[in-house]
């Protein structure tokens, strides 16, 4: 036990290695800005006096090293810095930059909630629902049904997560009124109605990353036919079922694991574009609108905490197949 | 609730069918293998795809038969299974004509197509004459606000809709053709995406190659430079990178599409050198390498004529794959309004700009395909891109199963 939790102590350490790396990039990306914050802040007809006040006030008059670390250290701390768009010019230039309204903090953490909340249920529809047609079509492979998944799945693969988006608010908001095409969530609405704002959203998400997972499914359990102990199990006269269930799938589990977290990493970036689509008030809209006004504290922390979820996962990934191959558990 | 239980009694209906099915059919053909060892759950699966074929066939003669409210419910169902069918015969003859036209090879290559292969090549060649074309095909120009035209005129060509015939899908907002911009889309949505890729395959491939081949401290810091920037999500890498491009271009709208081009080459380059580095790998070691260096070749001999035509077929399926990404990245960027910059017709915006025609599809399902056409547009492409590349993947491999 104590390889895997040395395995597992290095892939983390790892982990936090690239976040670290990555922070750098966002930040050194960020300061290749021409001019810098407090241009970007005034406008093009400040007064240098203005200039120099706000440079002095954010800190930029120091070396890019040193406010690096100070970002890093806020952002460790769960301080995001201010945002551009919420500050007024007064806030700035006074000696105290009173109320929090301004701290991206305060921004994102709602968000940040509603986010995960639409990652959740997408990822509890589509989960269970694509494992179970991944194994129909290993099941009935070659068949007509595997054939209409694989063209069905292969077209919703190649789709922009917008056209998926807009057919399904054709179908089921516009022609036929069932579900609602704006997803206006608000703190402190009921669940019920919240989860009925969330569902066409979600089934856009669904749509994307089902295909996905469904093919790789079908693919690992497809490969693991072809070893001997199915041959075996077969011979033993088991049904076709009874093979996939209990033989194949518990050795495919692993890839399988491995793909379901490859693609809730896959949903980070979908997110983006959905919730624009549905008006969804999540981290992605938010951050979509802050790279159009270049609220650049607020693209900063937002890059931040993807690329963060996105490591997590893809080093999630990593471990579970660590754990569950016994050959990558005992290193030889 | 009467929506649920419906769906309840849809499934208890094909399970009892599906029983009776395998039932009848044992005992009239006294027992053949197919019926008498069919599991309950294959009958029920083929008595469910008979009631969606019943429904679907139903529907289309709905939608055929019924007057004007009722029938906007069945517009777009009835348009898609109208392309669909089109697309099909299209592809069919497509198969046909390459079975009996050409070389000895390319008639053989066109025995072993499946349809779904036929159809993405003749959508390839479709797209790519469009844009070669445009100019010519289109009736007016992509930035022109015609004079004379109302804007948003309602596509259909019916006046009696609110339509003109001078302009068959209507105008956009500002009274531009929709139908010269979706033309002219084909060639700067299309044209961008694969200079794009292009040049990210120049780049990866190169660096990828020559990785490679010297090793050492070079091969190092570009693997794990790429490791760096895979483990940042690409649109959003891209996004944080536009920004700043913003920033740089200015009022330069021609300039800032430049960026973008270089941006998403860069992000994208990276699975072309994770790529082009493993397979260059596997034939660095080979004996003929060996012997072209001790021939005394240079390394751009090494890398260009001996690597390079040895990795060809795995970095063209990569092409394929890649362009798909490219596109559909280019596309969400477009469509978020950070990607190609008017005045340039670009499929994303058009969606973007016409979606909230969408609303109206109850009313004047005309109206609402607009939007559609275009994101139809970029899907159809990505969609027939990755028909050939899983067909050219399939017969490489010689996977049967």
């Amino acid at each position: 036990m104590s390889t895997v939790l040395k395995i597992i102590l290095q892939r983390l350490a790892l982990g936090v290695l690239t976040l670290f790396v990555v922070s750098i990039l966002i930040f050194a990306a960020v300061n290749m800005l021409p001019g810098d914050f407090a241009q970007a802040i005034l406008g093009q007809g400040a007064t240098p006096d203005a200039v120099e006040a706000i440079r002095r006030d954010l800190g930029l008059d120091q070396p890019p090293v040193a406010r690096y670390f100070q970002w890093l250290a806020g952002a460790l701390q769960g301080d995001l810095g201010n945002s551009f768009a919420q500050a007024n010019f007064a806030s700035f230039v006074g000696a105290d930059s009173g109320g929090n309204t301004a701290s991206v903090a305060t921004q994102i953490a709602p968000r940040f909630w509603n986010t995960m909340f639409l990652a959740g249920v997408t990822a509890l529809i589509a989960v269970p629902f694509s494992v179970v047609l991944g194994i129909l079509a290993a099941l009935y492979r070659n068949s007509v049904f595997d054939k209409f998944t694989n063209i069905f799945t292969l077209s919703s693969i190649s789709s922009p997560e917008f056209f998926l988006a807009y057919i399904l608010i054709l179908f089921l908001a516009v022609l036929n009124p069932w579900l609602p095409s704006l997803s206006n969530i608000y703190q402190g609405m009921g669940f019920g109605e919240r989860l009925e704002k969330t569902l066409l959203p979600a089934l856009t998400l669904t749509l994307v990353v089902t295909a996905h997972m469904m093919r790789m499914t079908r693919a690992a359990i497809i490969n693991l036919l072809a070893s001997p102990y199915i041959e075996m199990a077969r011979l033993k006269g088991l049904s076709p079922m009874r093979v996939i269930v209990r033989h194949a799938l518990p050795n495919a589990l692993a890839p399988i694991i491995n793909v379901i977290a490859l693609n809730l990493a896959y949903l980070i970036t979908g997110v983006v574009v959905v919730e624009v689509v549905f008006v969804y008030p999540g981290i992605g809209q938010l951050f979509v609108d802050s790279v159009k006004i270049r609220d650049i504290p607020v693209v900063q922390a937002c890059c931040l905490i993807f690329a963060g979820a996105y490591i997590l996962l893809n080093l999630t990934a990593d471990i579970m197949s660590i754990i569950s191959n016994p050959r990558l558990r005992h290193p030889k | 609730m009467s929506f649920w239980l419906e769906i309840m009694g849809v499934l208890l209906g094909c399970l009892a069918a599906g029983w009776l099915f395998q039932f009848a059919g044992e005992k009239i053909t006294h027992g053949k293998p197919f019926f008498r060892d069919m599991p309950l759950s294959i009958a029920f699966g083929y008595a469910l795809g008979a009631v969606v074929l019943v429904w679907i066939v139903w529907s289309y003669y709905l939608a055929r038969t019924l007057e004007a409210p009722e029938v906007n419910k069945y517009f777009f169902f009835r348009r898609a299974i109208d392309a669909f069918i089109l697309f099909a015969i299209a592809a069919w003859l497509f198969r046909l004509l390459g079975r009996s036209v050409g070389t000895q090879g390319t008639k053989k290559l066109f025995r072993q197509m499946p349809l779904t292969a036929s159809f993405g090549l003749l959508t390839i060649l479709i797209y790519a004459l469009l844009a070669i074309f445009a100019g010519v095909l289109a009736p007016y120009g992509q930035e022109q606000i015609i004079q004379g035209a109302a804007a948003n005129i309602a596509p259909g060509g019916d006046p009696a809709m609110g339509g003109n015939p001078a302009y068959p899908l209507g105008t956009d907002q500002i009274g531009r053709d929709i139908l010269s911009r979706l033309i002219y889309g084909a060639q700067n949505t299309v044209g961008i995406a694969f200079a794009t890729t292009c040049l990210a395959f120049v780049l990866g491939g190169t660096l990828g190659f020559l990785a490679a081949t010297l090793g050492g401290w070079l091969d190092q810091v570009l693997s794990r430079g790429v490791d760096v920037l895979m483990a940042i999500p690409s649109l959003i890498f891209a996004l944080l990178l536009m920004t700043i491009a913003s920033a740089w271009a200015g009022s330069e709208k021609g300039l800032l599409t430049f960026y973008m081009v270089v941006i998403i080459a860069v992000i994208d380059s990276t699975r072309v050198f994770r790529l082009a580095r493993a397979v260059g790998a596997n034939i660095v070691v080979m004996d003929y390498i060996e012997a072209a260096k001790l021939r005394g070749e240079g390394l751009f001999y090494l890398i260009f004529k001996e690597i390079l035509p040895n990795a060809i077929s795995p970095l063209l399926a990569e092409f394929g794959l890649r362009f798909c990404f490219v596109f559909l990245t280019i596309a969400s960027l477009s469509f978020l309004g950070v990607g190609i910059q008017p005045p340039l017709a670009d499929w994303g915006t058009m969606v973007r700009d016409l979606a909230q025609f969408i609303n109206f599809a109850a009313f004047a399902p005309q109206v609402a395909s607009a939007p559609l056409l275009a994101a139809g547009a970029i899907a159809l492409l990505t969609v027939a891109v990755n028909f050939v590349v899983d067909w050219m993947l399939h017969r490489s491999s010689g996977l049967k199963e």
